[in-house]
């Protein structure tokens, strides 16, 4: 599907580039709130990790390491399929922006399969607070605080997972239909930058829960 | 210019503007013209306002007795709750950016629209949406927790909705964020060609200011939020302390964001002012720069001085000891202001119109509003005052006094601007100082009966305090008369009014340079700026 230029461009601004800069402009600061909003969570979490050492390192244990690294792996992936996205948009390789937009696709599913996986687990184990609650280790108070925080994180950021998810499958579609080409790659880099970002807010989530006195 | 015919007899060849664009409610309601959606703020934001000053009024006449006769503790306990909720996220925080920041921004700058006009129909809907939500769950549920929804009362003791309220604030803070994106981004990218930084009108600088707060505020307040709502459904303890949670996490976490939402609040009604006082004073503003920077000062400042709201919620004393200080610097650079203002208006060629008047009478209860808080932020004279009818007063002389002050001066000031007509003079004048008269009879009289040791959020008190709550209660109802009046004539000149014309009070700006009502698009041509803002010239035209 061709578009000429001037089709493509908003009557509200002067030309493409105006607009490109301004819409790429919009997701950055965008991206700062989505820093205070992680940021709040990670600020409780640090304060109750100073309160009790202790009783975070033991209940740190609990969690899945095994799978939360694959995790970490599958999202890391995630991020280079989508930043060769980007790439291949910019050069206007069709094919390519598709075969890697529908990887990230998959590659975020996986990451979502595997941490509804994880949540399962803690379920049987009975590790959800307010859900038949019962942790076996010395401090069973604090343990329901840093499993109250753990899903209040992780949580968060499934939702953006999804969130985030449910767009990448609408702008796939639309570039199987040849919509985003090298002059309009903005909502490509666009939607790049907050699957960073998303990632990003993982590889702080990742330490913090699983990897604190391993 | 003062055309008088009424307006049905000019629909004909009148010329095309924003509202005659396009007919109908759908033309209105998926709009994204910019300043469509500034009057859907308008007709919501006065609906909110009006049903936060009823709860109001019936907490001033409930206060007449001592014992309280009109609504029973617990009543009483939600009727400050929804007055508190309405006021400070559906009114304060919305108000000037929601409907002047939109009118005005795009065309302050020579734009032809926000950066992004869908966002900014979507926060409207989300406001609308969520403020109606939330005004449901107050009436039918009931909250009694008061604004602040304060831990572990909200989250283990309440016997109310509080995770319905919870969740409505928690939502129209998107609506914020969006409207704040929409403006930085514009303010940044969509500026006409010649309008640097600083040739942009005051105005602008106060809605950029405004905006970072925004972005950087409100996420967190989301944040907290959300773990008090988790905490009151699953009982996960964050903030109990039975549980190994800390209460005063919760106060930090919320004022980090409420503090500086304080300063959401008054910092447009400040853009207000500066463009207000150079009009009316037919004068360069005095110390452009300084006033500029002083914005983006109390945003900066704002973020650090919390902790002043928790001087004797146990937080450590070293701590108390930097935030007040720390409050003490954020007043410096509003005192900048107050003092540019009035030296703009020292040897200015004053013309007394109605914004005028209100604009004069934002300073003045500025000045007491800021001047009482650093009472307040003084470690030693807040726990004698802390949780008093002191602090009501002082921070409704901020908010109300100041704020609604210059939300009302900007509406008679762009009034005409957005709808083509003038309104009555003398009804206008009538109406600021009646406003003016009874805001301070309704609360100077508070500031008096906080020193005494009167508490705030106190439903039955001791009968000597009875005489200067009567005369609040009294004051209110003037107040109450002199909000009700613009509501009037300024309907009735939508109708009657003389037509406006494009710039009735011969002020400078972009926004005065096109038609009123502004064409569709704005403008006809985009406009080349070639001088700094404020380039009023008295004495040329003497000459």
């Amino acid at each position: 599907m061709a578009h000429s230029e001037s089709s493509l461009v908003a009557p509200y601004f002067k030309d493409i580039e105006q607009q490109r800069e301004t819409n790429t402009l919009g997701m950055w600061v965008f991206l700062v709130t989505e820093v205070m909003l992680f940021g709040g969570i990670f600020l409780v979490y640090a304060v109750y990790y100073f309160n009790y050492h202790d009783a975070f390192s033991e209940a740190g244990k609990e969690l899945n390491l095994v799978l939360a690294s694959i995790n970490t792996l599958v999202l890391l992936c995630s991020s280079l399929t989508m930043a060769l996205a980007v790439y291949a948009c910019q050069t206007d390789k069709q094919k390519m922006l598709v075969t890697f937009l529908t990887l990230t696709l998959i590659l975020g599913a996986v990451f979502l399969g595997i941490k509804g996986f994880e949540y399962f687990e803690k379920y049987e184990h009975g590790l959800i607070p307010g859900a038949n609650f019962h942790y076996e280790g010395e401090y069973p108070l604090q343990a329901s605080l840093f499993f109250g925080l753990y899903f209040a994180a992780t949580g968060l950021h499934a939702t953006h997972m999804i969130v985030g998810g449910t767009i990448l499958a609408i702008i796939t579609v639309k570039a199987m239909r040849g919509f985003y080409t090298s002059v309009n790659y903005d909502t490509i880099e666009n939607m790049g930058l907050y699957w960073h970002f998303v990632d990003i807010a993982w590889v702080f989530i990742f330490p913090l829960f699983y990897l604190i006195e391993r | 210019m003062a055309v008088t015919s009424p307006p049905m007899d000019l629909r004909g060849h009148e010329e095309e503007n924003y509202l005659n664009w396009a007919y109908g409610v759908k033309s209105w309601l998926l709009t994204t013209d910019h300043k469509r959606i500034a009057l859907l703020y308008l007709v919501s934001v006065t609906f909110f306002f009006f049903l936060g000053s009823l709860a109001a009024f019936l907490l001033r006449i409930d206060l007449m007795t001592p014992q309280g006769d009109l609504m029973t503790s617990d009543h009483y306990n939600r009727s400050f709750t929804i007055h508190g909720v309405i006021m400070v996220f559906l009114f304060l925080i919305p108000a000037i950016p929601g409907i002047f920041g939109n009118f005005l921004v795009p065309l302050m700058i020579g734009a032809k629209d926000l950066a992004f006009p869908r966002i900014n129909l979507g926060s409207w809907y989300v406001y609308i949406i969520s403020g109606m939500f939330i005004i449901a769950v107050v009436i039918w549920g009931g909250v009694d927790t008061g604004w602040t929804f304060y831990t572990p009362y909200s989250t283990t003791y309440a016997n109310s909705a509080v995770v319905l309220t919870v969740l409505g604030v928690f939502l129209v803070g998107f609506s914020s964020i969006m409207t704040a994106l929409n403006f930085i981004v514009t303010i940044h990218k969509m500026r006409a060609p010649g309008l640097t930084w600083f040739r942009l009108p005051l105005f602008i600088w106060a809605m950029y200011a405004t905006s970072i707060i925004i972005m950087l505020g409100t996420p967190v307040l989301s944040a907290t939020l959300i773990l008090a709502g988790l905490e009151r459904i699953f009982g996960i303890g964050i903030f109990n302390p039975d549980l190994g949670g800390d209460p005063v996490l919760f106060q930090h976490l919320f004022w980090f964001y409420s503090h500086p939402a304080v300063y959401i609040m008054v910092l447009p009604a400040m853009g207000v002012a500066s463009e207000l006082i150079t009009c009316f004073s037919r004068k360069r503003i005095f110390g452009y720069k300084f006033i500029a920077m002083s914005s983006m000062a109390i945003a900066l400042i704002g973020f650090l001085v919390w902790g002043h709201h928790m001087f004797v919620s146990g937080q450590s004393v070293y701590a108390g000891i930097v935030f007040s200080l720390l409050t003490f610097a954020v007043a410096i650079p509003s005192a900048i202001k107050v003092f540019n203002w009035t030296a703009t208006l020292y040897k200015g060629t004053i013309i007394f119109r109605t914004p005028m008047f209100y604009v004069l009478g934002f300073i003045g209860l500025f000045t007491i509003g800021g001047l009482t808080g650093l009472f307040l932020g003084a470690l030693a004279t807040d726990v004698h005052v802390h949780d008093t009818y002191f602090v009501v007063a002082h921070f409704h002389y901020v908010m109300v006094g100041a704020t609604v002050m210059a939300y009302l001066g900007a509406l008679h000031f762009w009034w005409p601007k957005m709808t083509g007509r003038m309104y009555n003079e003398g009804l206008g004048i009538l109406s600021a100082v009646i406003i003016f008269i009874g805001f301070n009879l309704t609360f100077l009289p508070q500031f008096i009966l906080g020193y005494l040791g009167m508490p705030r959020r106190y439903h039955v008190y001791p009968p000597e305090f009875q005489a200067l709550h009567v005369a609040s209660t009294l004051g209110s109802t003037v107040l109450g008369i002199g909000y009700v009046l613009p509501l009037c004539y300024l309907i009735w000149s939508l109708r009657f009014g003389k037509e406006a014309g494009p710039n009735p009070w011969g002020a400078v700006g972009l926004e005065w340079t096109t038609t009123s009502p502004p064409p569709h698009e704005n403008f006809e041509k985009t406009p080349v700026v070639t001088t700094e803002a404020y380039n009023y010239h008295p004495f040329e035209e003497e000459v």
